[in-house]
C-alpha cells in the first residue's frame, strides 16, 4: 500500500501543500466568501418577510378601509331612508291639507248652491203664487163676473198650493 | 498504469513528484502529483462559489446550488453545536467542502484521457490524518480554553456510581483519544476501498478480453458491476464528507458544550 510505503518519504510534502490549500480555503473562501452568501440569504429572507409584512399591513389597511366605507355607506343610506320618508310624510300631510281644504271650499260652495237654489226656488214659488192669483181672479171674473179680490184669490191659491 | 503488463490497482495511489521543490526541516518538499489535485480541488471549489457571488435577490440556478451548500452547513453546525457554533462554521465549510471535491474529482474518469492520472486527494492516509488532527486540535483547545480541567468530566457520563468512575473515566478517555484515528480511517478507508474495488474489476476486464472466447460475458459482468460500484462511489463521496463534517461538529459541540 503505497500510502503506508511512501508513508515517511512524502508526509512533509502532503502537509505542506495541504496546509497552503486547506489555508486558502479557510481564509479565502469560508472565512470571506461564505458570510457574504449567508448575508445574501438573510437579507432575502428578510426582504421577504419584511415585504409579507408590508403585504399584511396594506391588507389590514384595505380591510379597515371597506369596514369604513361600509358603515359611511350605511349611515348614508340610513340617512337617505330617513330623508325619502320625511319627504313623503310631509307630502301625504301637504296633500291631505290640501283635499281638506279643497273639500271644504266644495262644501261651502255647495251650501251656497244649495241656499241660492233654495231662495230662487221660494222666489219662484212665489211668483208662481202670484202668477196663480192673478189667473184665478181673472178666471173668476171671466166664468162667474163675480169679483174676487186680490187678497181673497191669493189666499185660496195658497189653500189650493 | 501496467507496469510489465500486470495491472497494479495500488498503483494509483502512489504519490509522484512533478517538479523536485525545497528542503524544510529535513523533508523534501516537492510538488507532487497529490499537491496538484489539491490544487485542482481548490480551483474548482473557488470557481463554484464565485458562481454563487453574484448575490442577487433571486438566484439563478448556480447561486441556489452555493446558498443550499452554506445552508446545509450552517444547519449541521445549528443542529449540532447551537448558537455558539458559528465561529466554527468556517471550519467546518473548508472540511465539507475540501473532502465533497476530492472525492467527487478523484471519481471522474480523466483516466480516459493519455498522459492524466486522475488522484483521490482523500485517499491519502497523511491528508485524512492531517485533516482529523486539525479537527482534534480544535476540539482540545477550545475545551481546555473554555472549561480548564473540568473538561475532563466529558469522560464521567452523569450518573455514574463512584465506583464506577475509574473504569468509565478510562474506557471514555480512549474512546476519545480514537476519535481522530477513527475520523481519519473512516474517510481513508472508503475512499481507496471503492477505488480500488473499481480497479480491480478493470484489471478483470482486460484479461478476460484477453483471453477471448467466452470470457466476453466476464468483461460485460465486471463493466456493469465497475458501473454500479462508480454510482454507490458516487454516494460514499458524498456521505464520507457530510460523515466527517458531522462527526467533526459533535466533537466540537462536546468541548463547547460539555455534555
Amino acid at each position: 500500500m503505497p500510502q503506508i510505503s511512501q508513508l515517511m518519504e512524502v508526509y512533509g510534502s502532503q502537509f505542506f501543500w495541504l496546509l497552503i490549500v486547506i489555508g486558502i480555503i479557510y481564509f479565502g473562501i469560508a472565512k470571506n466568501m461564505v458570510p457574504k452568501i449567508s448575508k445574501t440569504v438573510d437579507d432575502r429572507q428578510k426582504r421577504i418577510s419584511d415585504d409579507l409584512a408590508a403585504a399584511q399591513a396594506g391588507q389590514d389597511k384595505a380591510e379597515q378601509i371597506e369596514a369604513d366605507y361600509r358603515t359611511s355607506i350605511n349611515g348614508a343610506r340610513n340617512d337617505a331612508a330617513a330623508i325619502v320618508n320625511d319627504a313623503k310624510a310631509k307630502v301625504a300631510k301637504k296633500n291631505e291639507a290640501a283635499i281638506k281644504r279643497a273639500e271644504t271650499a266644495l262644501a261651502k260652495k255647495a251650501d251656497e248652491a244649495d241656499a241660492a237654489l233654495k231662495t230662487a226656488q221660494s222666489a219662484a214659488l212665489k211668483e208662481i203664487e202670484a202668477v196663480a192669483a192673478e189667473a184665478a181672479q181673472a178666471i173668476v171674473k171671466t166664468v162667474s163676473g163675480a169679483k174676487v179680490t186680490a187678497t181673497d184669490a191669493k189666499k185660496a191659491v195658497k189653500a189650493a198650493f | 498504469m501496467a507496469t510489465e503488463g500486470k495491472i497494479d490497482p495500488m498503483h494509483q495511489f502512489e504519490v509522484q513528484p512533478i517538479f523536485d521543490g525545497f528542503t524544510l526541516f529535513g523533508q523534501q518538499i516537492s510538488f507532487t502529483n497529490s499537491a496538484l489535485w489539491m490544487f485542482v480541488v481548490l480551483g474548482l471549489l473557488y470557481v463554484f462559489m464565485i458562481g454563487g457571488m453574484k448575490r442577487e435577490l433571486v438566484p439563478g440556478r448556480w447561486q441556489v446550488m452555493v446558498e443550499g451548500v452554506v445552508g446545509f452547513i450552517d444547519n449541521i453546525i445549528a443542529n449540532s453545536i447551537g448558537p455558539n457554533g458559528k465561529k466554527y462554521m468556517p471550519w467546518v465549510f473548508t472540511l465539507f467542502m475540501f473532502i465533497l471535491f476530492s472525492n467527487l474529482l478523484g471519481m471522474m474518469p480523466f483516466g480516459i484521457i493519455p498522459g492524466i492520472h486522475p488522484f483521490t486527494v482523500t485517499s491519502q492516509f497523511t491528508v485524512t490524518g492531517l485533516l482529523a488532527a486539525i479537527s482534534f486540535s480544535i476540539v482540545l483547545v477550545v475545551g481546555f480554553w473554555k472549561h480548564g480541567f473540568k473538561f475532563f468530566s466529558l469522560f464521567i457520563p452523569h450518573g455514574t456510581p463512584l465506583w464506577m468512575m475509574p473504569l468509565i473515566f478510562s474506557v471514555e478517555l480512549l474512546s476519545f483519544l480514537v476519535r481522530p484515528f477513527s475520523l481519519a480511517l473512516r474517510l481513508f478507508v472508503a475512499m481507496i476501498a471503492g477505488h480500488i474495488l473499481i480497479k480491480v474489476f478493470a484489471s478483470f476486464v482486460v484479461q478476460a478480453i484477453d483471453a477471448g472466447g467466452a470470457s466476453w460475458g466476464i468483461a460485460l459482468l465486471s463493466i456493469l458491476f465497475i458501473a454500479f460500484v462508480s454510482a454507490l462511489e458516487l454516494l460514499v463521496c458524498a456521505i464520507q464528507a457530510y460523515v466527517f463534517a458531522l462527526l467533526t461538529s459533535l466533537y466540537i459541540s462536546d468541548a463547547e458544550n460539555l455534555h
